[in-house]
């Protein structure tokens, strides 16, 4: 008997799940935000296209029900931009972890942010290579265990919100899977803000990154980011590289204006070609 | 009378225990029998302390289980 339904069941492609996601992996965490997100922010289903990856977090386009994009490894970012250029209706939302954003993809993400391009990134942070074995990322912090660094790792970490800030990212934020509310209103800062949004979510990988460290379990992370987080916002970006097991300071860090790509390109072209440019036309909200 | 009810599908459940630990009210503890997965799903024990916040469906990463206010006369609303 369910008197109302799920929030998130109308969003989800229910004949795929269950997932394939572990038990306490923290991914579907971080769906359910982005659905109540949806459902807050009042934007047509029908116009929200998730576009992903590959990796654990690239599976969100094949679980939602919104039109999405299971795109190669690294690439999710220019599909993105394809569709948002083409079709400047769309509300794009990128959804993919840190191996395919902040390495594979790592220079479409520091462009796309450069250039301001209206897409909305969820950067679901798990601090290794979960799909494929647990191998150490860019993102993983030093000391940290993983397969490819048996003694631990010995490379400092990148700090994404420092990177996003410094390309030109209009809005940088981050959360962890125990903050929920503060993710879903930080979701739908990020779907009502123009240009270019970066949301790191730090995600438990239970089975590869929190089992080799001696972390515990999906339960034992979450309390782990409740016991280690500190919301800062506007918190100096240098602040923010993350250590094993120091403090992970979550909040809204850059939330700023500036000129968007694609209406800068198409005014652009307006100006210099005149009649020989057409830009895209809607009619009832279909592309002709 | 309670506030609230949740909803558990007891299949798509991985016993991660985490709407458990961070449920409010302490509404919900894991079952000690199993699903068709061999995991232990939770179960409510303590069904009028619920105030339907929803935090549980919010956590669940299986969407296995979500709350929902009840009205006066425990009809969802």
């Amino acid at each position: 008997m369910a008197a109302v339904a799920n929030p998130v069941e109308q969003f989800l492609r229910s004949e795929r799940i269950p997932h394939i996601w572990c038990p306490g992996c923290g991914i579907g965490t971080t769906v359910n935000a982005f659905a109540r997100a949806v459902i807050d922010s009042g934007l047509d289903p029908l116009k929200v296209v998730v576009v992903s990856g590959i990796g654990c977090s690239g599976r969100v386009a094949g679980y939602v029900s919104f039109d999405s994009f299971h795109t190669t490894h690294g690439r999710a970012i220019p599909f993105a931009t394809g569709l948002k250029l083409a079709n400047p209706e769309l509300t794009v939302v990128v959804y993919s972890g840190d191996g395919d954003l902040s390495a594979i993809g790592g220079n479409h993400l520091i462009h796309s942010a450069r250039r301001n391009l209206d897409i909305k990134v969820i950067c679901v942070n798990n601090l290794v290579y979960a799909m494929t074995g647990g191998q150490s990322a860019p993102t993983t912090p030093e000391t940290a265990n993983t397969s490819t660094s048996p003694y631990g790792s010995f490379e400092p970490d990148l700090n994404l919100p420092k990177l996003l800030d410094a390309a030109g990212a209009s809005y940088v934020a981050r959360w962890t899977t125990y903050h929920v509310k503060q993710m879903e209103r930080a979701m739908l800062e990020l779907l009502r803000k123009k240009g270019f949004g970066f949301l790191e979510v730090v995600s438990q990988c239970p089975t590869l990154y929190q089992r080799r460290n001696g972390m515990g379990d999906g339960l034992e992370s979450v309390k782990f980011y409740k016991e280690h987080s500190k919301v800062k916002n506007d918190a100096c970006l240098d602040d923010l590289a993350m250590d094993k097991i120091g403090e992970i300071i979550c909040g809204r860090f850059v939330d700023r204006d500036r000129p968007e790509y694609g209406q800068t390109m198409r005014e652009f072209y307006q100006n210099k070609l005149g009649a020989k440019y057409r830009a895209p036309e809607f009619q009832d909200g279909v592309l002709v | 009378m309670a506030k609230g009810a949740v909803h558990i599908t007891v299949d798509r459940c991985k016993g991660c225990a985490i709407c458990v630990e961070f449920c409010p009210t302490h509404v919900l503890a894991l079952s000690t029998a199993f699903n068709g997965k061999g995991y232990h799903p939770p179960h409510v024990v303590n069904a009028e302390k619920c105030s339907g916040c929803d935090l549980c469906g919010m956590y669940c990463p299986d969407f296995a289980i979500y709350g929902f206010k009840l009205g006066k006369q425990g009809v969802a609303q």
